[in-house]
Protein backbone atom coordinates (compact mmCIF):
# COMPACT_ATOMS: atom_id res chain seq x y z
CA UNK A 1 0.00 0.00 0.00
CA UNK A 2 1.36 3.38 -0.95
CA UNK A 3 0.66 6.82 -0.53
CA UNK A 4 2.67 10.26 -1.68
CA UNK A 5 1.65 13.31 0.63
CA UNK A 6 3.23 16.92 -0.74
CA UNK A 7 4.42 19.20 2.10
CA UNK A 8 5.14 23.03 1.77
CA UNK A 9 8.02 24.35 3.41
CA UNK A 10 7.40 27.20 6.21
CA UNK A 11 3.61 26.57 6.23
CA UNK A 12 2.80 25.37 9.79
CA UNK A 13 -0.95 25.92 9.92
CA UNK A 14 -0.95 22.47 7.78
CA UNK A 15 2.21 21.13 9.37
CA UNK A 16 1.02 17.27 10.42
CA UNK A 17 -1.51 16.64 7.78
CA UNK A 18 -0.17 14.28 6.27
CA UNK A 19 1.20 12.46 9.63
CA UNK A 20 -2.55 12.77 10.35
CA UNK A 21 -3.43 11.01 7.52
CA UNK A 22 -1.50 7.90 7.54
CA UNK A 23 -1.93 7.63 11.28
CA UNK A 24 -5.62 7.13 10.37
CA UNK A 25 -4.61 4.59 7.78
CA UNK A 26 -2.03 2.78 10.19
CA UNK A 27 -5.34 2.36 12.41
CA UNK A 28 -7.60 1.34 10.44
CA UNK A 29 -5.19 -1.56 9.72
CA UNK A 30 -5.13 -2.67 13.10
CA UNK A 31 -1.71 -2.09 14.00
CA UNK A 32 -1.26 -2.20 17.31
CA UNK A 33 -1.54 1.33 19.11
CA UNK A 34 2.17 1.20 20.54
CA UNK A 35 3.58 0.52 17.34
CA UNK A 36 1.06 3.51 15.61
CA UNK A 37 2.03 5.71 18.37
CA UNK A 38 6.36 5.42 17.51
CA UNK A 39 5.16 5.63 13.64
CA UNK A 40 3.45 8.73 14.43
CA UNK A 41 5.84 10.61 16.70
CA UNK A 42 8.62 9.70 14.17
CA UNK A 43 6.59 10.72 10.66
CA UNK A 44 5.40 13.99 12.63
CA UNK A 45 8.91 15.28 13.61
CA UNK A 46 10.29 14.17 10.04
CA UNK A 47 7.30 16.15 8.55
CA UNK A 48 8.19 19.03 10.77
CA UNK A 49 11.48 19.23 9.81
CA UNK A 50 10.58 19.77 6.49
CA UNK A 51 8.04 22.06 6.77
CA UNK A 52 10.87 24.12 9.45
CA UNK A 53 13.69 23.53 7.27
CA UNK A 54 12.88 23.20 3.53
CA UNK A 55 11.12 24.78 0.66
CA UNK A 56 9.07 21.81 0.06
CA UNK A 57 8.80 18.29 0.16
CA UNK A 58 7.57 14.93 -0.51
CA UNK A 59 6.30 12.42 1.67
CA UNK A 60 6.01 8.63 0.65
CA UNK A 61 4.69 6.02 2.56
CA UNK A 62 4.55 2.20 1.41
CA UNK A 63 3.35 0.07 4.14
CA UNK A 64 4.13 -3.78 3.64
CA UNK A 65 3.09 -6.92 5.70
CA UNK A 66 6.00 -7.05 7.99
CA UNK A 67 7.14 -3.34 7.98
CA UNK A 68 5.98 0.64 7.15
CA UNK A 69 8.44 2.52 5.63
CA UNK A 70 8.46 6.51 4.85
CA UNK A 71 10.74 8.66 3.05
CA UNK A 72 10.70 12.31 3.54
CA UNK A 73 12.60 14.33 0.09
CA UNK A 74 12.71 17.72 0.45
CA UNK A 75 14.50 20.73 -1.54
CA UNK A 76 16.61 22.92 0.88
CA UNK A 77 19.75 23.84 2.53
CA UNK A 78 20.82 20.34 3.48
CA UNK A 79 22.57 19.20 6.39
CA UNK A 80 26.09 20.80 6.71
CA UNK A 81 26.77 18.01 9.59
CA UNK A 82 24.71 15.45 10.15
CA UNK A 83 26.44 14.08 13.17
CA UNK A 84 25.86 17.18 14.99
CA UNK A 85 22.32 17.49 13.67
CA UNK A 86 21.51 14.18 15.72
CA UNK A 87 22.95 15.59 18.79
CA UNK A 88 19.74 16.74 21.32
CA UNK A 89 19.92 20.34 21.85
CA UNK A 90 21.57 21.51 18.60
CA UNK A 91 19.80 23.33 16.72
CA UNK A 92 18.94 25.75 13.56
CA UNK A 93 15.73 26.26 13.56
CA UNK A 94 14.59 29.78 13.08
CA UNK A 95 12.43 32.03 16.04
CA UNK A 96 8.89 31.13 13.79
CA UNK A 97 9.92 27.88 14.25
CA UNK A 98 10.70 28.29 18.17
CA UNK A 99 7.08 29.84 18.20
CA UNK A 100 5.04 27.08 17.15
CA UNK A 101 6.90 24.74 20.17
CA UNK A 102 10.22 23.17 17.79
CA UNK A 103 13.80 23.46 17.14
CA UNK A 104 14.83 22.87 20.65
CA UNK A 105 17.29 20.04 18.82
CA UNK A 106 15.22 16.92 19.94
CA UNK A 107 13.62 16.13 16.41
CA UNK A 108 16.01 13.73 14.79
CA UNK A 109 17.11 12.42 18.00
CA UNK A 110 13.31 12.14 18.71
CA UNK A 111 12.95 9.99 15.26
CA UNK A 112 15.77 8.01 15.93
CA UNK A 113 14.14 6.70 19.31
CA UNK A 114 11.12 6.03 17.54
CA UNK A 115 12.01 3.69 14.50
CA UNK A 116 13.95 0.60 13.70
CA UNK A 117 16.03 1.94 10.98
CA UNK A 118 16.92 5.75 10.05
CA UNK A 119 18.84 6.87 7.34
CA UNK A 120 19.53 10.68 6.49
CA UNK A 121 21.59 11.96 3.10
CA UNK A 122 21.56 15.46 2.31
CA UNK A 123 23.37 17.76 -0.16
CA UNK A 124 24.00 21.14 1.43
CA UNK A 125 21.88 23.83 -1.20
CA UNK A 126 19.96 20.89 -2.54
CA UNK A 127 18.28 19.22 -0.20
CA UNK A 128 17.79 16.38 2.27
CA UNK A 129 16.33 12.34 2.38
CA UNK A 130 15.09 10.73 5.75
CA UNK A 131 13.87 7.34 5.40
CA UNK A 132 12.17 5.72 8.20
CA UNK A 133 11.66 1.90 8.75
CA UNK A 134 8.89 0.35 11.56
CA UNK A 135 8.77 -3.22 11.77
CA UNK A 136 5.20 -4.02 12.46
CA UNK A 137 5.14 -7.78 13.01
CA UNK B 1 -7.49 12.80 40.20
CA UNK B 2 -10.62 13.61 37.65
CA UNK B 3 -10.36 16.14 35.33
CA UNK B 4 -13.73 18.01 36.59
CA UNK B 5 -11.68 18.12 40.05
CA UNK B 6 -8.73 19.50 38.58
CA UNK B 7 -10.07 22.48 36.33
CA UNK B 8 -12.51 23.09 39.23
CA UNK B 9 -8.83 23.36 41.46
CA UNK B 10 -7.35 25.89 38.78
CA UNK B 11 -10.69 27.97 38.83
CA UNK B 12 -10.26 26.72 34.50
CA UNK B 13 -13.07 26.84 32.09
CA UNK B 14 -13.94 23.57 29.48
CA UNK B 15 -13.34 25.05 25.90
CA UNK B 16 -14.07 21.62 24.17
CA UNK B 17 -15.52 18.46 25.95
CA UNK B 18 -15.40 15.54 23.38
CA UNK B 19 -13.54 13.24 25.07
CA UNK B 20 -14.09 11.30 28.39
CA UNK B 21 -15.64 14.04 30.76
CA UNK B 22 -14.64 11.73 33.33
CA UNK B 23 -11.25 10.97 32.61
CA UNK B 24 -9.00 9.64 35.62
CA UNK B 25 -5.48 11.96 34.87
CA UNK B 26 -2.90 9.70 35.94
CA UNK B 27 0.00 12.20 35.56
CA UNK B 28 0.29 15.73 34.13
CA UNK B 29 3.54 17.34 32.09
CA UNK B 30 3.94 20.73 31.77
CA UNK B 31 5.70 22.40 28.04
CA UNK B 32 5.79 24.52 26.08
CA UNK B 33 8.17 22.69 23.83
CA UNK B 34 6.08 19.77 21.84
CA UNK B 35 8.93 18.15 21.11
CA UNK B 36 9.65 17.08 24.63
CA UNK B 37 5.80 16.64 24.35
CA UNK B 38 6.10 13.86 22.32
CA UNK B 39 9.07 12.14 23.84
CA UNK B 40 6.10 10.96 26.74
CA UNK B 41 4.49 7.65 27.63
CA UNK B 42 1.06 9.58 27.59
CA UNK B 43 -1.10 7.08 29.22
CA UNK B 44 -3.40 9.13 31.31
CA UNK B 45 -1.86 12.36 30.44
CA UNK B 46 -3.11 15.48 31.25
CA UNK B 47 -0.96 18.19 29.21
CA UNK B 48 -0.36 22.21 30.46
CA UNK B 49 0.97 24.50 28.16
CA UNK B 50 0.81 27.84 27.28
CA UNK B 51 1.05 26.90 23.09
CA UNK B 52 -1.76 27.70 21.95
CA UNK B 53 -1.47 27.12 17.73
CA UNK B 54 -2.43 24.37 15.71
CA UNK B 55 0.69 22.49 16.44
CA UNK B 56 -0.26 21.91 19.83
CA UNK B 57 -3.42 20.05 19.12
CA UNK B 58 -1.12 17.86 15.97
CA UNK B 59 1.29 17.26 18.39
CA UNK B 60 -1.75 15.53 20.82
CA UNK B 61 -2.96 13.64 18.20
CA UNK B 62 0.12 12.42 17.39
CA UNK B 63 0.73 11.56 20.83
CA UNK B 64 -2.45 9.91 21.74
CA UNK B 65 -3.03 12.70 24.29
CA UNK B 66 -6.63 13.57 25.24
CA UNK B 67 -6.77 16.32 27.62
CA UNK B 68 -4.99 20.13 27.15
CA UNK B 69 -5.07 22.70 29.63
CA UNK B 70 -4.32 25.91 28.36
CA UNK B 71 -2.72 28.24 30.38
CA UNK B 72 -1.93 32.19 30.96
CA UNK B 73 -5.88 32.77 29.35
CA UNK B 74 -4.40 31.53 25.79
CA UNK B 75 -7.37 30.56 23.89
CA UNK B 76 -7.43 27.94 21.21
CA UNK B 77 -8.35 29.18 18.36
CA UNK B 78 -11.60 27.87 16.17
CA UNK B 79 -9.57 25.24 13.77
CA UNK B 80 -7.77 24.51 16.82
CA UNK B 81 -10.96 23.54 18.72
CA UNK B 82 -12.26 21.75 15.78
CA UNK B 83 -9.36 19.41 15.22
CA UNK B 84 -9.96 18.45 18.91
CA UNK B 85 -13.65 18.03 18.28
CA UNK B 86 -12.63 15.64 15.66
CA UNK B 87 -9.99 14.01 17.22
CA UNK B 88 -12.00 13.56 20.87
CA UNK B 89 -10.16 15.58 22.49
CA UNK B 90 -11.01 17.92 26.05
CA UNK B 91 -9.63 21.48 26.01
CA UNK B 92 -9.78 23.33 29.15
CA UNK B 93 -8.40 26.98 29.60
CA UNK B 94 -7.39 28.90 32.98
CA UNK B 95 -6.02 32.49 33.61
CA UNK B 96 -3.51 31.44 36.37
CA UNK B 97 0.45 31.07 34.79
CA UNK B 98 1.94 28.04 34.45
CA UNK B 99 4.11 28.05 37.91
CA UNK B 100 1.22 28.60 39.57
CA UNK B 101 -1.34 26.28 37.92
CA UNK B 102 1.19 23.29 38.25
CA UNK B 103 2.02 24.47 42.04
CA UNK B 104 -1.93 24.04 42.72
CA UNK B 105 -2.25 20.93 41.01
CA UNK B 106 1.08 19.36 42.13
CA UNK B 107 -0.06 20.44 45.95
CA UNK B 108 -3.47 18.50 45.35
CA UNK B 109 -1.54 15.77 45.20
CA UNK B 110 -1.46 15.57 40.70
CA UNK B 111 1.50 13.29 39.96
CA UNK B 112 4.91 14.42 37.28
CA UNK B 113 5.68 12.32 34.57
CA UNK B 114 8.92 11.89 36.04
Amino acid sequence: MEFEYPIEGGDFTRAGMASSQVKKVLKQLNIAPAIIKRIAVAMYEAEVNVVAHAFKGTMLVNIMPDKVFIKFIDEGPGIHDIDLAMQEGFSTATESVRQMGFGAGMGLPNIKKNVDELQISSVVNKGTTVELTTYIS
Amino acid sequence: MNIQEIINLVDGESICLSGDSDFEVKRAFASDLMSDVLTLNTEGLLLITGLANMQTIRTAEMAEIKNILFVRNKKPGKEMIELAREEGMNLFLCKKSMFSTCGILHQAGLNPVY
